[in-house]
């Protein structure tokens, strides 16, 4: 794989676990206006996974669609990072992972839509508006969980210290990364790392809550070594279509 | 929301002649009767019991479609699917909002949901097992709906015939959707043939009795025709439906799992055969194969969520208090509930 068609793939791994995470919820949260919210973010993140997977189609020598990279490839060769795979646990949990998401794909989105690169440019363009939305709509659940009962902040507190290290995973580069950033293509993680820290820093200053001083990072999934986690997640999303190989739907 | 829900209807049960003269004539010229308006008591419960079961449906209908998103074949098909259900969870929002404008709250309906006191449509008590139930739920589930709620969009009272039209509008494009689905299966492979024939096997007797009981023994149609609630009884729609939708059967290649079922050329109808009522009314009862899975699944998503809608509340609270501008809160619909 060229090292550009591995850094779509790690966008458009990122957005379709999340994804799949959230669809998991539907017709699970605490009340309508989540359950909506739930499918609208899960869709954004489908849409944006989609978008990357049909450039990744163009650029693969073997010409692979998009259903192709989703249900034809084992753990090993996904490339999302460790955060998006983690389990929804409960509401906190659920947030909290989803914050640290739109928290690091804000700026990266935004840094990505002067990509030297004309195709991830217009992709991060329209992405960039959906991330926005979902940081506003996550930062302020971080904030109401924080600043709630004495039950919700104890528990998104445990669901960041849970998070924190996975979050790390987000922001580790290789050469991949690195060389593109080189070129103009790729956005370097260390670039955007400020932002995510500020935003991270002044939403839990709200929240009541402690950045972890943790430095411990779960990194390896932008190369494949995954969580457990995701193992489990793949072959429920994969079941139907592994199971009538060639067929159309 | 409770402090939202004061009772605006003035519940006057000794029915003054004038203003019951006054409702009579606002029906008989087809006018829409709206929130502020005088009603007989018994039009106000009668509206309250159908939007909020309706409303039920919409929520409970997200369990069984909801079902299959994870395992959705394609990534398209992940996404319609997952925005049909979104869509299903929005009619949920407008029709509990009709219902509030007659002085109930939501948190008084969602209890009458979980505690069994009122009911959602029992074809969500049917379990979906297999991709090609996508398919079927939306070409004939979605189809039999749109059948009754073209009807709901004329019907007296005015916010939910408003909430009505705009749900048609999304309920024909989920039925074109699952026809879709389902003319691609019937086009596959023999497995997936199979699965559209077992799809079609499973939902057709549970859609037709969609409709409700026959005429004859309909204890509510009669008079919700008189009040304009329903325009048409439930044989007159359930025969528009069969006859919709057996052609489109046919062009499927799939056959209607009725021995019964033959063209009456004379009377420009199909006939088909009798419905078990027996089992309708088991399922309505309570005992279908998942009514018990779909309110555990309801109560439990409610429950869990508590502590949630409480931290909300206190936010909100200690944030107004601060600063009423500095409100966070994006619509904690429940405060108070838990
Ligand atoms: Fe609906
Ligand atoms: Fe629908």
């Amino acid at each position: 794989m060229t090292p550009l068609l591995t850094y779509v793939l790690r966008l458009a791994d990122d957005n379709l676990i999340v994804a799949q995470r959230l669809g998991e919820l539907i017709a699970s949260m605490p009340d309508l206006e989540e359950d909506i919210a739930v499918a609208n973010i899960g869709l954004d993140h489908l849409g944006q996974a989609r978008n990357f997977y049909h450039y990744a189609s163009e650029l693969d020598p073997d010409g692979r669609d998009e259903d192709q990279f989703a249900m034809e490839r084992s753990e090993r060769e996904f490339l999302n990072a460790t955060l998006v795979e983690q389990p929804n646990g409960d509401f906190a949990q659920t947030q909290v992972r989803q914050f640290l998401l739109d928290a690091y794909q804000v700026p990266l989105y935004g840094a990505m839509t002067a990509s030297a690169d004309e195709r991830l440019a217009a992709i991060a363009a329209k992405a960039v508006k959906e991330a926005r939305y979902h940081l506003e709509r996550s930062s302020a659940w971080v904030v109401r969980l924080g600043d709630g009962t004495p039950e919700s902040f104890e528990r998104v507190s445990r669901a960041v210290d849970y998070l924190w290290p996975y979050a790390g995973d987000l922001f580790h580069a290789d050469d991949v990364e690195v060389e593109l950033a080189e070129s103009g293509v790729a956005v370097d993680p260390a670039t955007i790392r400020p932002t995510f820290n500020a935003t991270v820093a002044a939403i839990f200053a709200t929240a009541n809550l402690t950045v972890p001083d943790e430095a411990y990072v779960r990194s390896g999934g932008r190369t494949g070594f995954h969580t457990e986690h995701l193992g489990h997640l793949l072959p429920e999303m994969q079941s139907l279509y592994r199971a009538h190989p060639g067929a159309t739907w | 929301m409770s402090e939202t829900t004061t009772n605006n209807q003035a519940v006057d049960e000794s029915t003054d002649p004038d203003l019951q003269a006054e409702f009579d004539a606002r029906l008989a010229a087809d006018q829409k009767v709206e929130p502020r308006d005088w009603m007989p008591e018994k039009y106000r419960k009668t509206m309250i019991r159908q939007i909020a079961q309706h409303a039920h449906s919409e929520i409970i209908g997200q369990q069984p479609e909801g079902n299959w998103i994870t395992r959705a074949p394609t990534l398209k098909r992940k996404a319609i699917l997952m925005a049909k259900v979104q869509d299903e969870a929005g009619h949920g929002l407008y029709l509990y909002s009709a219902a509030e404008t007659l002085g109930v709250s939501r948190d008084e309906l969602m209890d009458m949901l979980h505690t069994g006191r009122q009911k959602y449509s029992s074809i969500f008590n049917y379990p979906t097992l297999s991709w090609a139930d996508m398919g079927a739920v939306g070409w004939l589930v979605d189809g039999a709906a749109i059948t009754n709620q073209v009807m709901l969009t004329r019907t007296s009272y005015g916010p939910y015939a408003r909430a009505m039209i705009r749900i048609c509008k999304e309920e024909s494009f989920h039925q074109r959707q699952g026809y879709e689905i389902m003319l691609t299966l019937c086009n596959g492979t023999e497995a997936q043939k199979a699965m559209a024939q077992d799809a079609l096997d499973r939902w057709w007797w549970p859609s037709l009795a969609m409709f409700g009981p026959p005429d004859a023994e309909s204890t509510h149609t009669a008079q919700s025709v008189a009040w304009k609630i329903k325009r048409e009884t439930n044989d007159e729609l359930r025969q528009k439906f069969v006859d919709m939708t057996v052609p489109q059967a046919e062009i499927l290649g799939l056959t209607i799992p009725d021995p019964d079922l033959e063209w009456d050329a004379e009377a420009g109808h199909y006939r088909f055969g009798e419905i078990d009522w027996d089992d309708f009314w088991q399922v309505v009862k309570g005992n279908g194969p998942c009514n018990r899975e779909r309110i555990a699944h309801k109560t439990k998503a409610w429950d869990d969520g508590a502590w949630v809608r409480q931290a909300a509340v206190q936010h909100t609270r200690r944030a107004s208090q601060a600063s009423p501008s500095e409100n966070l809160v994006l619509s904690p619909s429940d405060a108070g509930a838990a």
